[in-house]
């Protein structure tokens, strides 16, 4: 019991420090003055949030050497393009795969000639075509990497149960999270007749953007459920489920409100099934903003730390940097509760019986 | 939401999509399936084991009531028994008391009529003997009435003397 608390405590500590040091080597070594360094700040995470094509870990400013791991670049132009991003050498050269020449701006890749010529038009707007771009990014990397440790971490909790009905070892901590997904989400959302069949998708889901969301508070410094594109596939997910499973009283509910006047029903038909695109627009949209907010809040609190030249403002800052810090490991469980907890909410709708209904 | 559109990367929706199906496809198989099975196999498990003694406790409860209620009727009979033993002893008793004073009457009586018959009897064999005697003495008293008035008294004194009335 001692063990296991000083265990939790250690995580939390080290789950509530990581975004100073993740922030703070992205933000570090700036003596310029404030307006500078408040442009740079603004800068940094703005580029924390978007997407990357290396894994960026620091920037050492006064020798110019950007410390990153390289990740493989894949286009589709000309057939497959793939290279490793440490062509660009952090978007400072162009590079050359197969005689086509790419140029990496603001994260994003531009087809250019050999000199890596940018045209803009009247509004600023870079004009070179861009690539479809399958790159492992970091974001991707970051997928790849904590799905990888999500199957090891759940294949022992599957495999604990080899010997007999109780978990051992990392299934015991494990388990009670698979039975919350089930006793809190699933059965009350869903109707103990049909939860079964969701429970493979809620449980991913959960513990997906959860791990994710806590992965986002390391000093790593990544942001994958902070990007639209990521959200988007997981929402569009639960509405392909909802659709494909729903039963015929969903339509009904939608096309025909059952126990409303006639001319109601005709108003009501085209706002639910409105409906049926909001929910997971919804939910795209709230995760998305919650993980992108927490971080937009984190670095700009860690990146005040560095503007004020003031102990008490600096303490004060680190304090709430701290609180926040401790708010948003509570905000990445709630996401993944709210997310999951949502979908099933919508299971629920699409299985629903008659006689369940009002 | 301009800006949105513009962020949004089709490459990073493709892996997502595709990394996120692969992990549900292998947690469910390797994850899901066997942890949901065991656990509800365990919650099931579990529910029968409470039934089964709560339906061992109920039967103990039956047992325990059938053994009172057999006790109970096995008192009762054996109440039953005793009583009855008891009156059928005092019916013995009290006709064997009757039949003994019976007896007894009756041997009284067969006893009385007895004595009764032997008196009589006594009575005629006594009669017999006195009128015997009465004519031996009259034998004798005729024998002698000639010779002497005297002798005639002495004689009749000395045959009364004679006769024993036994």
């Amino acid at each position: 019991m001692m063990r296991d608390k000083i265990c939790f405590f250690l995580i939390t500590l080290t789950l509530v420090l990581a975004p100073f040091f993740g922030g703070a080597s992205e933000v570090n070594e700036h003596g310029a003055d404030s307006v500078s360094l408040r442009d740079e700040i603004k800068q940094d995470i703005l580029h924390h949030l978007q997407d990357a094509h290396d894994f960026h870990l620091f920037t050492d400013e006064e020798t110019g050497t950007h410390v990153s791991m390289p990740l493989p670049i894949i286009l589709l132009d000309d057939g497959l393009q793939v290279f490793m991003s440490s062509a660009f050498h952090h978007g400072e050269s162009v590079a050359e795969s197969n005689g086509n020449f790419y140029f990496l701006h603001h994260n994003h890749i531009y087809k250019t000639d050999a000199e890596g010529t940018l045209n803009y038009d009247d509004n600023h707007h870079i004009t070179n075509a861009s690539p479809l771009d399958f790159s492992i990014t970091k974001s991707v990397f970051s997928v790849i990497v904590f799905s990888l440790i999500l199957f090891l971490l759940f294949k022992a909790l599957g495999d604990s149960y080899k010997n007999g009905l109780v978990a051992r070892g990392i299934g015991k901590f494990l388990e009670p999270l698979v039975i919350f997904v089930r006793d809190e989400i699933a059965v009350p959302n869903i109707g103990k007749k049909h939860y079964r069949k969701y429970m493979s998708y809620l449980l991913t889901v959960f513990v997906f953007i959860w791990f994710i969301n806590l992965a986002g508070l390391t000093p790593l410094g990544i942001n994958v459920t902070g990007n639209i594109a990521v959200t988007f596939a997981l929402a569009i997910m639960t509405f392909l489920i909802t659709q494909l499973t729903a039963k015929g009283y969903y339509w009904k509910h939608i096309f025909w409100m059952p126990g409303v006047p006639v001319p109601m029903k005709i108003i009501l038909a085209p706002i639910e099934l409105l409906g049926v695109f909001i929910k997971p627009f919804a939910l795209m949209i709230r995760l998305y903003a919650n993980i992108s907010a927490g971080h937009i809040v984190l670095m700009s609190l860690i990146g005040l730390l560095f503007i004020f030249n003031n102990w008490f403002a600096r303490g004060a800052f680190l304090g709430l940097t701290l609180f926040l810090s401790i708010i948003e490991l509570l905000v990445a469980f709630l996401q993944a509760y709210i997310f999951t907890m949502l979908t099933a909410l919508y299971f629920g709708f699409a299985v629903e019986e008659h006689d369940e209904h009002h | 939401m301009e800006k949105l559109i513009s962020e949004f990367s089709v490459g990073l929706f493709f892996w997502q999509t595709l990394l996120f199906l692969t992990l549900l496809f292998l947690l469910r198989k390797y994850a899901w399936k066997p942890t949901l099975d065991a656990v509800n196999e365990r919650e099931r498990s579990i529910e029968e084991a409470l039934e089964q003694a709560e339906q061992a406790r109920n039967e103990l409860k039956n047992l325990k009531e059938s053994n009172n209620a057999l006790l109970n009727e096995a008192r009762e009979e054996r109440d039953v028994l005793m009583k009855e033993a008891r009156t059928m002893k005092n019916e013995i008793i009290n006709e064997a008391k009757n039949k003994a004073k019976e007896d007894a009457e009756k041997i009284i009586t067969s006893a009385r009529e007895e004595i009764k018959n032997e008196k009589n009897k006594a009575i005629e064999e006594l009669k017999n003997q006195v009128a015997d005697f009465s004519f031996e003495i009259a034998e004798k008293v005729i024998a002698q009435k000639l010779n002497d008035a005297d002798k005639q008294n002495e004689m009749v004194t000395s045959a009364l003397n004679e006769i024993n009335f036994n």
